[in-house]
């Protein structure tokens, strides 16, 4: 069989590689396998899943004519066809069954959030503590110009009635409108934000992005009476909702058959009952999908490089001839502009914004999936965002339900999660500081040996 | 990269602000602030006295906290987020105590000495953790990037703040009130209560000590040569270790004294409190200038005030739903105009 793009000189190497791949990946499949089996019995999709995740790992597709493409793709035929194959999965042992539909749109929501705090701690290296605000902007912009909330304040106010009533007051513009807005408005905030605090380094930076975390909800909480004008911009603690659901409107769904809008929506589609979940979730791994193309692009940019001169040597950067504060400011403008984006979903996705959503915490929790992922890296950003939202959605409850079970215990394991989150951050900080997937551009460095040891987050042989 | 300024158009601040911007608006904003109090000292004078009062007191508290910050700070220009946390277990500590010592209802010389054995016990009790926090999450990072350490320290902050809650339970742990009532003095018909007073008697000698022993004593001055250059202080014969260490331990003692201060004083104490007002003591550590001890009490006593009269006054006031806000906003307007705080020197961090 002749392997395409492979030089027939490297036909040994590759076969050699082939053959080390699928005897380290049949161990570990074998083993997953018995595992499972003893712990929650056998079903045909723990064989095919497995052999599927075998396929992917054992061949060297990297060498291949476009084979670096098949992972991804294999990745989204998979993530696309989830809600067709979720029910037939095998139940993990201590972690329970496979997160369902609507915690797999959670999950995505958090991971686009994520890439994009990546884009500011993991490309540029600039510490943010406070990239809730931006997913509060997000999400209250969608509460804006979605959502009846106007109907009052701004006096019998009627634009739009996307996926509403004709007759509906209030703001009531398309989502997918609304998502650029969001964007856009959450971008401008970040270089607002950016502007007066890009000068201050390191720690200082972090200070003052927790410190506009913290004040963005306070506004929020206090926003039903703003300044004292009696003007309700956020509707105070109880916060807006509902906020209208996504969806294409009468006239392009009677165009093309898409949903109307996603809650009441109801098909058949190649045998499946689909409801307002599914797309939901077709839609996040859409954003998602334009979040990770963004993302890898503008890393690989001019202003990409700019980035990641800054995040080793900002000294040397800047020597360089790169424009420090402009280039931070477009780092804070792209990483806002994705957790703008995110915050707007999510906030349409859930029907309500409260402010009570936009702690600190979340802001931890953000930099927790990018710091177990591996900073700077898009790949390992999605594996950890996924991981730690999927803990914090519905694992850490099974994990809670599975060892009060064995052990006779009654302990509120999601009580405790933001311990967890706390522990996850120091032992990868003490332990792995590059992540758990570190970036392919930081393995090159090591491996090749020729590049300076001292960068952002290079703990090991950084001189003083 | 010449190329770059046209591919990147984009906004910055046109140039410099003149030298002179700042120290006006500056002065403008102090100015405001005095017009602010003096009509409402006039307006209501009992209330003014009052919160003043109240101010000092909690200023006292966020003082003692906030050497902590500014003394790790100082040695190892790192953020501790944890220690806000490490009082909030001193507080938890003494609740503990005051309840299985059956204090309440005791007064007298025996209630007297108990408080020194618990201000001996908590002392001891933060300053252990505070020590073993960097022996085990700060110290391998000590060559390390000065971002790993400060993400370390956030994880840590929330690590304990979950020992509290597992400790404690979610709902605030009330304290019983055993500190005596009497009037100290009266200032426009309010009376300054003992329990209010004691915090101010403990901080003043605490300050004082603590400055006395960063200036004049071997263990003052090993630890000042570690803060300017740990690598020439190491040359010199220091153990860079044991005085980083021992900062961390005094550090927690401080936050330990504060913490039996602040629950005896406010008499309950939760699992989220140490970090909420380890933020606000990081703050007046900050606005009196990190790294300055007299700074931080100075600092702490701005914050106190700042908060009692916008929580307590009634001409003009934004109220207490934005206190925190104005906190925050300080923070940050001291952070870019200011880094180097009211008495602090300017360091390159200021960029």
């Amino acid at each position: 069989m002749n392997v395409p793009g492979l030089p027939a000189e490297r036909r040994a190497e590759f076969d050699a590689e082939l053959r080390r791949r699928l005897f380290r990946g049949g161990i570990a499949a074998v083993a997953w396998i018995v595992l499972v089996i003893i712990f929650s019995g056998f079903t045909t999709s723990l064989i095919v899943s497995t052999a599927i995740i075998l396929a992917l790992y054992a061949v060297p597709w990297d060498w291949l004519r476009h084979g670096k493409w098949v992972v991804p793709a294999v990745a989204i035929v998979l993530a696309i066809l989830y809600p067709y194959y979720r029910d037939e999965l095998y139940e993990v042992p201590i972690f329970g069954p496979f997160p369902s539909v609507d915690t797999a749109v959670t999950m995505t929501i958090y991971i686009m959030m994520a890439i994009g705090l990546n884009i500011v701690v993991g490309y540029a290296g600039l510490l943010d503590l406070g990239y809730v605000a931006f997913y509060a902007m997000g999400a209250y912009t969608a509460a804006w110009f979605a959502s009846p909330h106007f109907a009052e304040s701004v006096g019998g106010v009627h634009v739009g009635s996307v996926g509403v009533s004709p007759e509906a007051e209030g703001f009531h513009v398309s989502i997918w409108v609304v998502l650029i807005v969001a964007a856009i408005f959450t971008s401008v905030v970040g270089v607002l934000i950016g502007l007066p605090t890009l000068r201050l380094r390191g720690d200082y930076l972090a200070i003052v992005t927790l410190g506009f975390g913290e004040i963005m909800p306070q506004i929020a909480r206090n926003g039903d009476n703003l300044f004292g004008t009696g003007f309700n911009l956020t509707n105070g603690a109880q916060g807006i909702n509902p906020i209208d659901p996504p969806g294409f409107g009468a006239t392009i769904s009677g165009w093309t058959g898409l949903p109307e809008d996603y809650l009441s929506f109801n098909a058949s589609f190649l045998g499946r009952e689909l409801g307002g979940i599914e797309v939901f979730y077709w839609t996040a791994l859409a954003l998602l999908l334009f979040t990770v193309f963004c993302s890898v692009r503008l890393r690989d940019s001019r202003l990409g490089r700019a980035w990641i001169a800054i995040r080793e040597d900002e000294t040397a950067a800047a020597a360089m001839g790169v424009p420090l504060m402009r280039t931070k400011t477009w780092a804070y403008a792209a990483g806002a502009f994705f957790g703008g984006i995110a915050g707007a979903y999510y906030a349409s996705f859930k029907s309500g914004t409260f402010p009570d959503d936009f702690f600190f915490n979340i802001s931890v929790f953000i930099l927790c999936m990018v710091i177990l992922g591996g900073m700077g890296n898009v790949w390992g950003v999605i594996v950890g965002g996924g991981f730690l939202a999927y803990l914090n959605q519905e694992g850490l409850g099974n994990i809670g339900a599975e060892i009060n079970e064995t052990f006779g215990t009654n302990i509120d394991v999601p009580l405790y999660q933001y311990g967890i989150f706390g522990a996850i951050l120091v032992l990868v900080m003490l332990f792995k500081p590059e992540g758990l997937i570190p970036s392919a551009r930081r393995k090159a460095e090591f491996e090749e040996g020729a590049v300076a040891e001292e960068t952002l987050y290079d703990v090991r042989g950084a001189p003083e | 990269m010449a190329t770059q300024a046209r591919r990147l158009p984009f906004p910055t601040l046109a140039g410099r602000l003149p030298d002179y911007i700042v120290p006006a608006i500056g002065i403008l904003l102090v100015v405001l602030l005095v017009v602010w109090l003096g009509v409402n000292l006039i307006k209501t004078p009992s209330d003014f006295y009052r919160l003043f009062l109240i101010g000092l007191t909690n200023g006292a508290i966020y003082g003692l906290v906030a050497l902590g910050y500014s003394l790790v700070y100082g040695i190892l220009e790192l953020i501790n987020f944890a220690h806000g946390d490490v009082f909030m277990l001193g507080g938890m500590l003494v609740a503990t105590m005051v309840s299985s010592f059956g204090l309440a209802g005791e007064s007298g010389l025996y209630l007297w000495m108990m408080i020194l054995l618990m201000l001996a016990i908590v002392m001891a009790f933060c300053a252990v953790i505070n020590t073993t926090i960097e022996l085990v999450a700060y110290r391998r990072l000590r060559h390390a990037p000065r971002l790993a350490p400060l993400i370390t320290a956030i994880g840590m902050s929330f690590i304990l703040q979950n020992i509290g809650l597992v400790w404690k339970g979610a709902r605030p742990t009330s304290v019983d009130s055993i500190l005596p009532k009497g009037e100290v003095f009266t200032i426009g018909g309010v009376t300054y209560t003992w329990d209010k007073f004691i915090v101010l008697l403990f901080t003043v000698p605490v300050l004082f000590l603590l400055i006395l022993l960063v200036q004049r004593t071997r263990q003052g001055k090993a630890m000042r040569a570690t803060a300017q250059d740990r690598d020439a202080a190491a040359m010199m014969g220091i153990n860079v270790n044991r005085t980083i260490s021992f900062t961390f331990f005094l550090a927690g003692a401080l936050a330990g004294s504060a913490a039996l201060l602040y629950a005896l004083y406010i008499t309950n104490i939760r699992y989220d409190e140490g970090f909420r007002l380890g933020l606000i003591a990081f703050t007046a550590a900050v606005v009196g200038g990190i790294g300055n001890l007299p700074g931080a009490v100075l600092g702490g006593l701005v914050i106190a005030m700042i908060e009692s009269f916008n929580n307590g006054l009634s001409w003009a006031t934004p109220g207490s739903d934005w206190t925190q806000s104005i906190i925050f906003a300080l923070l940050i307007v001291i952070l870019v105009f200011r880094p180097e705080g009211l008495l602090g020197e300017r360091t390159p961090e200021g960029g």
